[in-house]
């Protein structure tokens, strides 16, 4: 039986550093300075098999490990918390493979790898923003044919996308997408900005950050190079919109983050806290901090681009 | 108010593993299963896993299959995950299966062929009672079956390729030197050559495949598919290292390779002929040869000029969907936290149920 012992190694277990053997790492790099350049565009890549599932976040997984280096610093984070077992899941993948360090704190993170948020706090140039992507194409439900949607990209004909969220306001008086809202990337590709909430799509735009997109099952990555524009679609008497909520975070008080419900009880209780536990967590410690020292609580930071 | 924020994923993570380690031993007074137990004794089990992981070896596939419980998908996708791994060293030349040791080979075609029908080991005249026998304390001892009088012959022509004088089946695709796709490096890009899709079909799951090779053979296809031959043997695989410049065996595998012809009724400039299917596979899977030579035939419509009117015949439909891996990890993945979109989502349905209710009202009080 061949066994991972006679490979060579680097981490002691048989296996690279982080995980991908160097060539495929190149492919992959190879692939983003591609997906960089042209923003928005769905660049093919000979995706491996990983040791989680597909699905699961092999397609960020991919970008992560062919980006990071033995200085980096890793943030994962899955619905915005760093707890979330698929996020535990993948840090310590890292943390076996690579070796390297991980933070919870956003602003200390070199890279962050995400499923369905991006944080609340703004990122600054240097640091990298990576999504797990489950489905890159938007056009995928107007056409699941990818030999039709690939010409619709190639020719900019994106009218059925218009159209089909227009059928949305003709039909409930309002545009029915709240998460995996579509954008324009660099007024020029249409790229789904994975299943984040619709909320988070105005944080892409101008975003001094690298964002970096990983299909793993499909097979795709893209980018948002720092500094590009990102225009959720809308139309002129409809104009996009975030979600609000009409409360604040029962942990916080913040009035700008995202909010998650929370079942409190069977008798219809509910509280609703901050997705983002890293920035919530921050609130809290700072609002005890200035209690204590007879201060004003801080206002709200950061949440708003 | 008692809400806990859901920490301590690390924890459960671990003991969960834990967990999942002491159900796979089960009741530790009974012997633990070993490597060569499952290799030997649930053979076909590792020939599905090895086929559908996409890599010949046994012990491996028997290990995938101890730690999955004998969970098959979870095997494939242990199988798969290591595989990946490993460095591609050479590119074996072309197999030649009328070279093969046969160990089985029928055909529906004609009665009597050259090297003759061998009917070899097979479930299929078996009558599927269930035999107490293996259940029984003491074991069944050791079965044999007695030997022929004389061995096979060393050669023995395909079936298919009878016809070939006469033209009424389409002739062999003929052996070129470009370079063959390589699915587990480089992306699927549709439409897909032959390559890709013999491929993908071969890693495919064996019930989808099935289940698409059934669809063509009751309506929604249009199939009339002979059986022109199916073997079952072992093939010699040989590469020409760089440095030497001839041949050299490395290998000894099993492989069932199926020819499946079908009826063609021909076009304007094409007379009607017989086409082919094809199917090939790791170790003894007939049931997956034959379903891949059916799809492999469906989705060659487009090549043949007939219309693409049904599921199997969609490449676009069938190719992205038939590994088990990808299809399995997404189905699950479901199971992963979704709460921030489910959160946008109840705050739409909200707004519009409050919206109808206040439309409802409105129309109520005109």
């Amino acid at each position: 039986m061949s066994g991972p012992g006679n490979k060579q190694c680097d981490t002691g277990d048989g296996y690279s550093f982080a995980y991908l053997d160097e060539q495929t790492k190149r492919m992959i790099r190879r692939t983003l300075l591609k997906a960089l350049s042209i923003p928005g565009y769905q660049v093919p890549f000979g995706g491996r098999e990983m040791p989680l599932a597909y699905g699961w976040g092999t397609g960020g997984i991919q970008v992560t490990a062919s980006i990071i280096g033995p200085d980096d610093r890793l943030k994962v984070i899955d619905q915005g918390a760093d707890d979330t077992t698929n996020a535990v899941s993948i840090r310590r993948f890292f943390e076996i493979v690579s070796n390297v360090a991980t933070t919870e704190q956003t602003a200390e993170a070199t890279i962050i790898q995400t499923r369905h948020r991006i944080p609340e706090a703004p990122l600054q140039e240097g640091q990298i923003l990576v999504y797990q992507v489950p489905q890159p194409d938007p056009l995928h439900k107007i056409d699941p044919r990818e030999n039709e949607t690939r010409k619709m990209h190639a020719y900019a004909e994106y009218g059925a996308m218009q159209v089909t969220l227009y059928e949305d306001i003709a039909r409930f008086g309002r545009i029915a997408r709240t998460y995996d809202y579509p954008a324009m990337v660099n007024a020029r590709h249409l790229m789904s900005p994975s299943p984040i909430p619709k909320f988070d799509n105005p944080k892409m735009e101008n975003n001094p950050a690298i964002q970096l997109f990983g299909a793993g099952r499909e097979k795709r990555i893209y980018a948002v190079p720092p500094y590009t524009s990102v225009r959720s679609l809308d139309f002129d008497d409809h104009p996009f919109e975030v979600q609000t909520w009409k409360g604040c975070c029962a942990l916080c008080s913040s009035t700008v983050s995202y909010l998650d419900e929370v079942v409190t009880d069977d008798r219809g209780g509910r509280m609703f806290v901050c997705s983002d536990t890293d920035y919530c967590n921050k609130r809290q410690a700072d609002r005890a901090l200035t209690t204590e020292t007879g201060g004003i609580v801080a206002p709200d930071e950061g949440a708003k681009l | 108010m008692a809400y806990v924020a859901v920490k301590g994923g690390e924890r459960a993570i671990i003991n969960s593993h834990r967990l999942i380690a002491e159900e796979r031993r089960g009741n530790p007074d009974l012997a633990e299963l070993t490597i060569s137990q499952i290799s030997e004794q649930l053979g076909l089990s590792v020939d599905r896993v090895m086929n559908e992981g996409s890599i010949y070896d046994r012990d491996l596939a028997a290990l995938a299959l101890k730690q999955a419980q004998g969970d098959a998908v979870e095997a494939i996708f242990l199988l798969r995950a290591y595989r990946t791994t490993l460095p591609r060293i050479a590119v074996s030349k072309p197999i030649d299966t009328t070279r093969m040791t046969v160990r089985r080979r029928i055909s529906a075609t004609f009665k009597d062929i050259p090297g003759g029908q061998v009917l070899g080991p097979t479930y299929d005249y078996t009558h599927r009672l269930l035999d107490f026998a293996l259940a029984a304390e003491c074991g069944i001892g050791k079965p044999e079956a007695e030997l022929a009088d004389e061995p096979l012959d060393s050669v023995i022509p395909r079936v298919i390729d009878l016809f070939d004088g006469e033209g009424l089946i389409e002739a062999d695709i003929s052996e070129n030197d470009e370079e063959v796709f390589d699915l587990t490096r480089e992306p699927m890009s549709l439409p897909a050559g032959r390559d890709q899709r013999l491929q993908n079909l071969a890693r495919g799951d064996e019930g989808f495949v099935l289940g698409l090779a059934y669809s063509t053979a009751r309506g929604y296809g249009g199939a009339h598919p002979f059986v022109g031959e199916l073997r079952l043997g072992e093939v010699i695989i040989e590469i020409v290292p760089e440095d030497l410049g001839f041949p050299i065996e490395i290998a000894e595998v099993t492989i069932t390779e199926c020819q499946m012809i079908n009826q063609f009724r021909g076009t304007a400039e094409q007379p009607p002929q017989f086409t082919r299917g094809y199917g090939l596979t790791f170790g003894h899977c007939e049931r997956k040869a034959m379903s891949m030579a059916l799809v492999d035939r469906a989705l060659r419509a487009r090549e043949l000029g007939e219309d693409v009117r049904y599921p199997a015949q969609d490449e676009g439909f069938v190719l992205p969907h038939t590994d088990s891996v990808e299809a399995n990890g997404f189905v699950t993945h479901f199971k992963l936290p979704h709460y921030v979109d489910f959160q946008a989502e109840l705050q739409l349905v909200r707004q519009l149920r409050e919206q109808r209710e206040a439309d409802q009202a409105k129309e109520a009080a005109e």
